[in-house]
């Protein structure tokens, strides 16, 4: 398998989080080449190198940049998004742990592009001791005199979040940080950039930003040559469950599930047969080890499977895996999670998790089957945000993939 | 009566020029009572609110929303641990056990002594280091049966 590091290239250095190290293997040395730039033809080398959000939705970096209003008055904001809260997903916090000086050096670039002199990087709040080598990297670069945009100061604030999922959703995100509980907003019918009081805000994922150095210095063709045409780059994709070494480990888009399982995890643990994979962090449908073999770590194979990309964060599991607990797992993570502001996921969520219950206590009857997928099909409609539609696609993965499991925990 | 430390009001001086309003301050206000309180008490939120520009209320409301505030007194030593897939996969329900029998509580419960308390939550952001959990704010990962033991121990 081809090496593609581009954000963990300085992840195995001693000491890699210091200033010194950082510096001493490239931070901050080239950042005049990019300030001799204009920030539209920043954007327009982001737009062209491909670059797709890592946080879980992979639009296009690019376009979001270019919604940033470069010529409104108002005062622009950068959002980093750390809540990383989707189970199975545990990349940031390898971002801002082993490189905080890479993040560091993305939002200057980013905030130079659009205009922003003030970033704040949203943080869960399980993350504490991953939050304090963040902030003294920040405290560094501030001392050392980097903290600026051409000259321009520049504001980096770090923002601790308090336990709660839905926090990642971008504009649940921006309630959050206005002081107020974590509920999604609506959409706005067209394409526009987010709000922070009312200022346009951008907000990007931890690693999405941590690409940026490399391809405003190397160029978009750079970034190109890994991955695929519409998957361009590399991914800190992550393994769990039961593989015999689970972590996170870098690779190009395009590359084989079952190869990046065998490379980089060593395979299933106890010379076990696989029975499942969740490609993309919980949220995203289970594939079975049928549908493993075929996939490839990119957006077009996840697509054409029925599944998504989502995070790269696969959870793997074994032959011995009960498939029914799993989802139950799962439905009360989601019931828990809920923000609880659309009754059919308020109340979908609850529901869900509540039957399966039953079927696990004994009481399960055949129709219940079919009653949990309606129960799918009204979570999949009108909310506010596309937390309940995923709630739908995990409970069908399930279901319909492994119909025999729970058929077999049904009386009647 | 709640009052801020000399410490805190700096820090919110400070942090007050790095925000366009001081409502953004709810959170780190709330962070900054747990901290100095380890809980969360109407009156501290009565205190706290106009540092904000908040009606007390609106704190209130905030805190029950976000699951790490604490509303209600925990064990000295708050052990949290992940319930979520990954770590269920990994051998959570071996380390749920063992942890009720050593300590002799169930989850949601604390230890009479008010040393201990233990709860379960959902997915930690470490499934590959699972099973984990944290005590108060620290992660302990990988964990084992003989592994707690030691935590514990070490604790006592
Ligand atoms: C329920 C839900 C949870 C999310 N959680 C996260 C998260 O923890 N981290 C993240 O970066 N994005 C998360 N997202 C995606 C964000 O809404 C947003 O698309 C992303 O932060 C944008 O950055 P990107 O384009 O760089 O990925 C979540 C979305 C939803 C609907
Ligand atoms: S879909 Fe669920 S999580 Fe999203 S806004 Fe509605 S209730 Fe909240
Ligand atoms: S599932 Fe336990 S840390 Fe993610």
């Amino acid at each position: 398998m081809r090496d593609a590091r581009i954000v963990s290239r300085r992840f195995e250095l001693p000491q890699s989080h210091t200033l010194e190290v950082a510096r001493a293997h490239g931070a901050y040395t080239r950042l005049s080449e990019a300030f001799d730039k204009t920030p539209s033809e920043l954007i327009e080398i982001i737009d062209q190198s491909g670059l797709r959000g890592k946080g879980g939705g992979g639009a296009g970096a690019g376009e979001k940049w270019k919604l940033m209003l470069p010529h409104d008055p108002r005062p622009k904001y950068l959002a980093v998004n750390c809540d990383e809260s989707e189970p199975g997903t545990f990349k940031d916090r390898q971002i801002i742990t082993k490189d905080p000086h890479l993040l560091i050096e993305g939002i200057i670039l980013t905030c130079y592009a659009i205009g922003a002199r003030a970033a704040y990087i949203y943080i869960r709040g399980e993350y504490r001791a991953h939050q304090q080598i963040l902030q003294a990297a920040i405290d560094e670069a501030e001392a050392a005199g980097l903290l600026h945009v051409k000259g321009a100061p520049l504001l980096i604030t770090v923002h601790r979040g308090a336990g709660a999922y839905i926090c990642g959703e971008k504009s649940a995100l921006l309630e959050s940080m206005e002081g107020k509980r974590g509920h999604p907003r609506l959409k706005p019918k067209q394409k526009e950039c987010e709000w922070y009081f009312g200022n346009p805000t951008l907000v990007n994922n931890v690693e999405t930003i941590a690409s940026v150095p490399f391809i405003l210095y190397e160029g978009a063709a750079a970034y190109r040559s890994f991955g695929t045409e519409k998957s361009p780059g590399t991914l800190l994709f992550a393994l769990s469950g039961h593989v015999q070494r689970p972590g996170v480990y870098e690779a190009e888009f395009g590359t084989s599930m079952m190869a990046y399982i065998e490379h980089f995890g060593g395979g299933i643990r106890k010379g076990k047969k696989l029975k499942a994979v969740i490609p993309g962090g919980a949220s995203t449908a289970v594939l079975t080890a049928q549908e493993a073999l075929e996939a490839c770590l990119d957006y077009e194979s996840m697509q054409s499977l029925y599944s998504a990309l989502g995070t790269g964060g696969m959870i793997v599991m074994d032959e011995d895996t009960d498939m029914v607990l799993a989802l139950k797992n799962l439905l009360e993570f989601y019931r828990h999670e809920s923000c609880g502001q659309c009754t059919p996921c308020r109340e979908g969520t609850g529901l869900a998790d509540t039957l399966l219950s039953r079927v696990l206590e004994g009481h399960g009857n055949t129709g219940d089957i079919d009653k949990l997928l309606e129960l799918a099909s009204t979570m999949d409609g009108q909310t506010i945000c596309v937390f309940a539609p995923a709630v739908a696609i995990v409970i069908r993965g399930f279901l319909l993939k492994f119909r025999s499991e729970f058929e077999a925990r049904m009386h009647a | 009566m709640f009052t801020f430390t000399p410490q805190n009001l700096q820090k919110i001086e400070a942090l007050k020029s790095r925000y366009p309003s001081p409502n953004a301050l709810a959170l780190p206000l709330l962070w900054m009572v747990q901290e100095q309180e380890g809980t969360i008490s109407l009156e501290a939120m009565e205190a706290a609110a106009p540092f904000c520009d908040l009606p007390p209320i609106e704190l209130y409301r905030i805190a029950t929303f976000y699951t790490m505030f604490k509303l209600a007194p925990t064990g000295r030593h708050h052990i949290q641990l992940c319930k979520t897939l990954s770590c269920a996969l990994c051998g959570k329900a071996e380390i749920l056990a063992h942890l009720q029998e050593r300590l002799g509580i169930g989850v949601g419960e604390m230890t009479p002594d008010g040393r201990f308390s233990l709860e379960q939550v959902e997915c930690l952001g470490s499934c590959g280091t699972a099973p984990v959990m944290q005590i108060n704010d620290v992660n302990f990962e990988n964990l084992t049966p003989k592994k707690i033991d030691e935590i514990l121990k070490a604790l006592s």
